[in-house]
């Protein structure tokens, strides 16, 4: 099958059992790669109604097929598994190296089910597959033992790692890799460190097969080119996504004190421009990719110095807004404390926020804490990081996630749990921005701006014109109120769009940021592959996954539904204290009306389930049955 | 054909790994390349790039006398060569590599395509002799 490894590695960690197997053809055509991977494995493969640590839940790994080929940033990896952020559907990505090397070993995925009897490396090196010891580095932070292993394998091996974080089950648990980058969201560490796996090692010294190698290699000249010709190229690059910074704040959405508002004052000392001033040392980029978006630096503060990839936009928005860090070194220490730790940012972030204001209302005391905590402490971060990553006092309610930790601690601070179905909210504050709200709280993994953003829409929507918005000499003047009405359209086709690049194997970003166009990627996929793709077959694609992750958290959760997708209390009742959307926020009428347009919009029934008739259109007729619809 | 290489450039997508094992060995992959990136994470945190600077210690050291000068580079005499592996541990650069199926050394043939693809211009491609440029 051209483009593709063509082999499926599995493995059982219980039993040693090792499994080749043939890619079935059907679900590459029906599916393409990666996340697409991902959902119709864990469909058929999951166990109904385990929990998220039962060693049955299977680990899976998922390329595309345009991964690994010579055409920009084909560098993507999918990871998925039931989630024990939400207990439903979960997949979490990254980029670097790990996904194509994976390719070049002979596997276009790789699917773990059972758990190691002891803490273990799991190392493939072409045909080899060896589970192998690792009690000596259980407890090793995940950038120390990636160094480690390094040395102790050699430069090309590509490797996975967790850290404490991931060994200690906790539900925001990432995975890293390359020094930097991380599959960071859903918990997907946890499930890794479930199964006893430490790190996973690859080399592949084997090629990948091109229906037309000629054809793509004078294709992909051409579309590295194009990108350099693209005016993103040096104007979008040089920053990265933290260029995005002082625009999420000027339009009020930048999350600030645990979304207490959207507003910061300090942005200029934690935006794109600090972190190349004051932090920068390297572009790093992924895989084949033109436009590197991290930025390798190193960082000095009252902790102690680092080196550290970043802190990309999500970090900055969410230790340096909602945590409210004040300068750009302590954002990037409090990056590094999360990968060593191998904490996801995101939910890192929100979660010691919502700890601070629990503390700062009475709810948690200094001795049930152990310390005193504040917002934009570095020290009083750095202290709940290590207590949520090994699970010591405090630290094991907030390893729980702010859901979870809400229903244990009560006295009213689920409404300030800034979370939807248990996974945290990421970088965009929306009281006012109605479009990014209904994206967050529909989101099949829970709240995640990789899904759809739209935050554009709604800020054009809201005004004539963007540049009306900030008056000369950076202004800041309060914006109209937003219209609620009519989002579903652009939410939808974003939801669409946005995860599509996700079963090809290749990043969004050279189409998002620097408009590379539909064509490159639809020639380059008919070189690989040999088979035909048009951007509307992909899109539909995308729409049969979205329907499919969908129903997969409908079987796994009991009675979920409508009463999952509503935003926490605090974006719905109180209105934004002060910025350019101050006075503002979306009554609950007016997220009932999101919701209802949005369902009808997909042809789902209000309480946001499929109906056969949707699920029969997009080819899901055994999904339709199974769920009874 | 001679390069010279712009370090601080390089962000380590090895685009031109890729393009190097298209060009001259028709296959996609990492592993045939005449040139290596070195990261070095977590520091200095950055990349070293690592070419063949056509220094002929190779041609030196080979037992069969399989690698020889032709105009501006060295060129391996495929029926000669023996799959010893001499030029591999010799090479000063450590960019020599061994095909993973037939076990000859991977020479750079100089047709600069990995100084064509890089979107980043950290291998340039000199018109001057490379030992003058980088000296």
């Amino acid at each position: 099958m051209k483009g593709y490894a063509g082999t499926i590695l599995r493995l059982d960690l219980g039993s040693g059992r090792i499994e080749k197997q043939p890619l079935p053809g059907r679900l590459a055509e029906d599916y393409i790669g990666g996340r697409g991977f991902v959902a119709r494995l864990m469909w058929e493969e999951l166990p109904p109604g385990i929990d998220p640590f039962d060693p049955a839940n299977p680990f899976i790994t998922a390329t595309g097929p345009m991964s690994g080929h010579l055409l920009p940033a084909s560098g993507k990896t999918h990871f998925g598994s039931k989630s024990p952020a939400t207990g439903g559907y979960a997949d979490s990505n990254m980029g670097g190296h790990f996904g194509p090397t994976l390719k070049y070993a002979g596997y276009d995925g790789l699917v773990l089910t059972g758990a190691a009897a002891e803490p273990s490396l799991l190392v493939i090196d072409d045909e080899s597959v060896e589970i192998r010891p690792a009690g000596d580095l259980w407890g090793m932070g995940s950038l120390t033992l990636e160094k480690r292993l390094k040395e102790d394998f050699g430069e090309d091996f590509e490797i996975l790692t967790i850290g404490p974080a991931g060994e200690n089950l906790v539900r925001f648990a990432c995975i890293s890799h390359d020094f930097g980058r991380q599959a960071g969201r859903t918990g997907i560490g946890a499930v890794l460190g479930s199964k006893k796996i430490k790190a996973v090692l690859v080399r592949g010294t084997g090629s990948l097969e091109a229906h037309d190698l000629e054809g793509l290699f004078e294709a992909a000249k051409k579309a590295f080119a194009a990108i350099r010709e693209k005016p993103g190229f040096l104007g979008w690059t040089p920053e990265g996504t933290a260029g995005i910074t002082n625009w999420v704040n000027e339009v009020g959405a930048f999350p600030t004190r645990n979304f207490q508002t959207s507003f910061s004052d300090h942005y200029e000392a934690i935006n794109g421009k600090a972190v190349i001033e004051r932090l920068k040392v390297t572009d790093k980029g992924c895989f084949c990719c033109p436009t590197p978006c991290g930025k390798y630096g190193r960082t000095r503060t009252s902790l102690g110095r680092a080196e550290v990839e970043g802190p990309e936009f999500e970090s900055i928005a969410l230790l340096g807004g909602c945590y409210d860090l004040q300068t750009i070194e302590d954002v990037a220490y409090a990056n590094y404390l999360c990968d060593e730790l191998g904490l996801d940012s995101i939910s890192g972030g929100v979660v010691s926020a919502w700890a601070v204001e629990c503390f700062e209302r009475g709810i948690l005391s200094r001795e049930e804490i152990g310390r005193e905590i504040r917002f934009g402490d570095l020290e009083s971060l750095a202290y709940l990081l290590d207590l949520t990553a090994h699970r010591k006092g405090l630290g094991d309610p907030l390893a729980e996630g702010s859901k979870r930790a809400a229903g244990t601690i009560g006295q009213g601070s689920l409404d300030f749990a800034i979370q939807v179905k248990g996974l945290e909210w990421t970088g965009y504050e929306c009281r006012n921005a109605p479009g990014m709200m209904l994206s967050y709280m529909t989101a099949d993994v829970g709240p995640h701006h990789n899904r759809s953003w739209v935050l554009g829409h709604d800020v054009v929507g809201s005004a004539a014109s963007v540049h009306d918005l900030i008056a000369g000499g950076g202004e800041v003047k309060k914006l109209p109120k937003a219209v609620v009405g009519g989002q579903s359209k652009n939410v939808i086709a974003s939801q669409h769009l946005r995860p599509a690049f996700d079963l090809l194997g290749v990043c969004r970003l050279q189409f998002m940021e620097l408009g590379f166009e539909v064509e490159h990627y639809e020639e380059l996929f008919r070189l690989c592959t040999g088979r035909g793709l048009t951007w509307q077959g992909l899109l539909e694609t995308s729409e049969r996954v979205w329907n499919l992750t969908r129903s997969i958290s409908l079987r796994e959760i009991p009675g979920f539904g409508r009463d999952d997708d509503y935003p926490p209390a605090r974006l719905m009742n109180d209105p934004v204290p002060n910025g350019p959307n101050r006075g503002h926020c979306l009554s609950r009428e007016e997220i009932d009306q999101l919701l209802d347009e949005y369902y009808d919009a997909r042809g789902w029934d209000r309480q946001g389930r499929p109906t056969a008739e949707t699920l029969k259109r997009l080819g899901l007729e055994d999904v339709a049955e199974k769920l009874d619809r | 054909m001679q390069f010279i290489l712009h370090h601080e450039r390089c962000s380590g997508c090895r685009a031109c790994l890729l393009a190097c094992s298209v060009a001259n060995f028709r296959e996609i992959t990492t592993a045939r390349a005449a040139l290596r990136i070195e990261p070095r994470f977590p520091a200095p945190g950055d990349y070293r790039i690592h070419m063949c600077d056509h220094c002929g210690a190779c041609a030196e050291a080979c037992p069969e006398e399989a690698i020889e000068r032709k105009e501006d580079r060295y060129v391996l005499r495929e029926e000669a060569c023996s799959a010893c592996g001499t030029c591999i541990e010799i090479c000063p650069n450590e960019v020599l590599g061994a095909n993973p199926e037939t076990d000859l050394p991977i020479l750079c043939t100089g047709c600069g395509e990995c100084a064509a693809i890089c979107p980043r211009d950290a291998i340039e491609i000199a018109g001057e002799d490379l030992q003058e440029v980088n000296a």
